[in-house]
């Protein structure tokens, strides 16, 4: 419904149209390059904030681990200028997903940190929270401020670029960001173990993480997923497929590799190039409909549960609905597929801990149905007063996590 | 340093306030009488002690949640402490405050190695929780160096580091789920056993908040495996700026060391004298390089450090070659501070953080205050991500000294801020570096802030006096000026 975009240039035109938005009584649906609009609920605003002109690296201190970017630098150009030299934002960051319209390419760093998303090796690296050190933005009240700070180490003050990640630019329209940049893994392979059920699967994948070999990347393809794999070896291996990743220095890779295939009976390894395609679809999910694709009548779901208990949940799910699977993070990430009207089954299923999110569905249901778990009333009560805290009239992306916030 | 003046009035409903407490925690657990109070007193920052109007140590979150809820009606402060071990006065009691201490709060309440987690009490220490898993081989990563005193709910007051922290991260990088008391009695619980906590990232501004948002009453860390070997390096060089330039090479390389310490001539002579490390003395600077992992990986490295201290000019480089041998090269750098406190009759832990390229001019700057105010310093720095601890040597019976060195201490602390550093880089602000707030922040940075505080503490009764210079009441904060008819941006392009 937006009728106007506004794209600025500045940090300074920012505060400008935020605080015309204030005095006008007229929210603003935050947008970087709009890659991740279908992620949330949708923002009822006639106007738009398009913060892609906030374009370009500042400061990249590669032996800093830091990288001090404009909050709509596209992904495409950092992750280019950390390759030269080597160095990668750990927390593994999946590809955008454009429903409907394809990839506009890999998003900006704002809409990363904003959504707070993680790939495979959330397990050993964190989330964009863990990297996300410092901040500037334009809080909902119109003013301009700062915080955390641009090295790596510091508890200076409330720690605001956490929470800042994952708060869908319903708290400030982020300007700069200041993120920990690490060196990126010289090898990586991956151990595959066939024909695992989801139990002993995520078992396997405990084993795994129990050992002293700094597992990367723990995952669970059940047969019907495997099978779409682009990777040979997993697509024909005819059955379910279950991964254990390690990265490192070569050396390194191969002495853990030769370890874990004994100790996990392993009955094949992936070597770089097949290892990085296969953990690129698990990234991105892609086996359930990826990037651009429309018309899926089926929902995405993505729910953060502890990891023993991931395939319990399905179990309990599967008892009445219909419902397609794989796991990541050792099974404490299940990404699944259900028909619409699941949501209520999907969260009382929830009985081992987590959430559930709504992660592609049409509009129409992300504007009925709640996308991000309810809280419990003293959280969401907390909630609002944090969100009342930067942003009392309700200008920044109002709706897009919880109706009413 | 100042603290908020003591309000009269509720010193005089004293009596009052005990006995609410007194219904709430029975017996032994609220603590009036004067030579009881002392040992609250004050935290690991003794420069600063003051005797709290009563203490209370609760059992049960219950009672936690009582005792919270009893002082918000009453409209009296709290100040929580954990085991008192905070080097920036984050538990220095208040003269008008109850002293909320969680000492009773021990017990681990659950190991799950299928999710590799351990949920604790917050009274439980940091080295507790680890000498809980090390039989199955785990242990939690941070490792501040009060570790076997300080308790997580403090850990997790201060966003504690340590030595490792540049591999596995901060208190907050290893916390999964907390359940914190809010002033107003409400329970509430944030993450758990699974990765993403969901919802706004709570449990991220929490973490290192400083007992100003809440009290936490139950702690979900995650665990891990030991490394399975580690082997360190000891290399000395004869600048700084080498040692500055090897440590930016390691990094370069794409390496990742479990520790990475460097300590300058000072606290060199300091601690080898102290412990007889084996420390070379001809040295300006000595880096102590640590790899853990699986042994191939470590042989691996280690070959490739030793390559790139040579290529920056290392005089003497010596490779652990056996468990004591690692020990014996950490034995120096662990005793650093003690060490420093035998070659003078007091001294002051500074902890600022500074790009490490700055090291060498922030060295410099340093060696000419110390010239210049007559107080020496000794260094010791993570180097890995540039946290450098200046040891300020000073005699507290001289009149004057304390107050100097204090000066000097903040003079150093804005000379980290000026390079593009900040002001603590793991002990937290407290009371030692609260007027230092602004060199770092503006008014607006401390603002939203305090408005975040506002959020969880509309009344300001949660640890005031610590992190922010100037208290505002939360109304003013929230006043909202609304310039109505604002320029409808005349220069921002639109479609």
């Amino acid at each position: 419904m937006t009728i106007t975009t506004l794209k600025p240039e500045t940090a300074a035109q920012v505060a400008d149209a935020v605080r015309w938005a204030l005095s006008a009584g007229e929210p603003l649906e935050l947008l970087g390059s709009g890659s991740r609009r279908g992620l949330g609920r949708p923002v009822q605003a006639a106007h738009a904030l398009d913060l892609s002109a906030l374009s370009g690296v500042i400061a990249y201190e590669p032996e800093e681990l830091v990288l001090t970017a404009l909050a709509g630098t596209p992904m495409d150009e950092i992750r280019a200028l950390l390759a030269e030299r080597g160095q990668h934002l750990a927390f593994e960051p999946p590809a955008p997903v454009v429903k409907g319209g394809g990839a506009k390419g890999g998003g900006t760093l704002g809409g990363l940190i904003a959504c707070g998303l993680a790939g495979p090796r959330r397990i050993a690296a964190g989330s964009a929270r863990d990297h996300t050190l410092g901040i500037a933005g334009v809080s909902g009240r119109g003013e301009a401020y700062k915080g955390g700070g641009k090295v790596v180490k510091n508890v200076t003050g409330y720690d605001m670029p956490k929470l800042m990640a994952g708060s869908f630019g319903t708290l400030t329209a982020l300007t700069e960001i200041t993120v920990k940049v690490l060196p990126a893994p010289e090898d990586t392979a991956t151990l595959l173990l066939f024909g695992l059920d989801d139990a002993a699967a995520v078992a396997a994948l405990d084993l795994a993480l129990r050992s002293p070999y700094e597992v990367s990347g723990a995952a669970h393809l059940p047969a019907g997923i495997a099978a779409r794999s682009a990777v040979a070896a997993v697509a024909g291996a005819g059955g379910a497929v279950t991964l254990v990743r390690v990265e490192g220095f070569g050396p390194s890779v191969a002495a853990r590799v030769a370890m874990l295939r004994e100790e996990l009976s392993a009955d094949a390894v992936l070597v770089r190039d097949d290892s990085l395609a296969l953990w690129a679809e698990v990234r991105d999910a892609v086996w359930f409909g990826g990037r651009g694709t429309g018309g899926d009548a089926r929902h995405l779901w993505k729910l953060s549960v502890p990891p023993s208990a991931g395939p319990a949940t399905v179990d309990a799910i599967r008892r009445t609905l219909d419902v397609e699977v794989f796991y990541d993070w050792g099974g404490g990430l299940v990404w699944l597929t259900a028909p619409p009207d699941s949501a209520t089954t999907i969260r009382g299923a929830l009985s081992h801990g987590g959430h559930a999110t709504l992660v592609r569905a049409p509009e129409a249901v992300r504007a009925a149905v709640e996308v991000f778990q309810p809280l419990p009333e003293p959280l969401m009560a907390l909630t609002r007063r944090v969100k009342d805290s930067f942003d009392p009239k309700g200008i920044l992306n109002p709706g897009r996590m919880h109706a009413g916030l | 340093m100042k603290m908020p003046v003591p309000d009269g009035g509720v010193i005089a409903r004293r009596r009052e306030i005990v006995e609410a407490l007194r219904a709430i925690v029975p017996g032994e657990g609220v603590i009036v009488d004067e030579n009881e109070l002392r040992a609250y007193e004050c935290d690991g920052l003794t420069a600063y002690r003051q005797l709290p109007m009563v203490a209370v140590l609760p059992s049960t979150v219950e009672q936690v949640s009582q005792v919270l809820k009893t002082c918000k009606a009453m409209g009296v402060k709290v100040v929580p402490r954990g085991a008192g071990t905070s080097l920036s006065g984050g538990a220095l009691p208040l003269a008008d405050g109850v002293l909320l201490g969680m000492g009773k709060f021990k017990r681990i309440l659950d190991i799950d190695y299928a999710n590799r987690c351990v949920t604790v009490q917050p009274g439980v220490t940091n080295l507790g929780i680890s000498a809980a898993v090390a039989h199955e081989g785990f242990y939690y990563a941070p490792d501040p160096s009060s570790q076997i005193a300080c308790t997580i709910g403090g850990n997790i007051a201060e966003n504690s580091g340590g030595v490792h922290c540049l591999k596995y991260g901060l208190t907050t990088n290893n916390v999964l789920g907390l359940e914190m008391v809010l002033i107003d009695g409400t329970i509430v619980r944030l993450g758990g056993k699974h990765l993403d906590a969901g919802g706004y990232d709570l449990m991220g501004i929490i973490t290192g908040s400083e007992g100003l948002l809440g009290v936490v009453t139950e702690v979900t860390v995650r665990i891990l495996k030991k490394p399975a070997t580690a082997r360190a390096v000891l290399l000395g060089f004869p600048s700084s700026e080498q040692g500055g330039d090897c440590v930016a090479a390691i990094i370069a390389a794409g390496i990742i060391p479990g520790g990475m310490e460097m300590m300058d001539r000072p606290a060199i002579h300091a601690a080898e004298a102290f412990v007889h490390a084996g420390y070379p003395l001809d040295v300006e600077a000595l880096l102590i390089v640590e790899l853990d992992g699986p042994a191939a990986e470590v042989d691996h490295l280690i070959e490739r450090v030793e390559a790139i201290a040579r290529d920056n000019g290392a005089c003497t480089a010596r490779v652990s070659q056996s468990e004591e041998e690692r020990l014996a090269f950490w034995a120096g750098r662990k005793a650093a501070f003690p060490a420093v406190g035998r070659i003078s009759p007091d001294y002051y832990c500074m902890d600022g953080t500074i790009p490490r390229k700055a090291l060498p001019r922030v060295l410099q700057r340093m060696q000419e205050m110390s010239d210049r105010c007559g107080l020496r310093v000794a260094n010791v720095f993570h180097a890995g991500d540039g946290n450098l601890h200046p040891l300020i040597l000073y005699d507290a019976n001289k009149p004057g000294e304390l107050e100097a060195a204090e000066a000097f201490g903040n003079d150093i602390l804005r000379l980290c801020v000026e390079v593009g550093g900040v002001l603590t880089g793991e002990h937290g602000v407290g009371v030692e570096k609260r007027d230092l707030m602004t060199d770092q922040f503006d008014e607006a940075d401390l603002q939203q802030q305090q408005r975040l505080k506002c959020a969880f503490d509309p009344d300001g009764l949660l640890n005031p006096g610590k992190v922010f210079p100037t208290l505002h009441r939360c109304a003013e904060l929230g006043r909202l000026h609304v310039h109505q008819g604002e320029l409808r941006f005349p220069d921002i392009p639109r479609f």
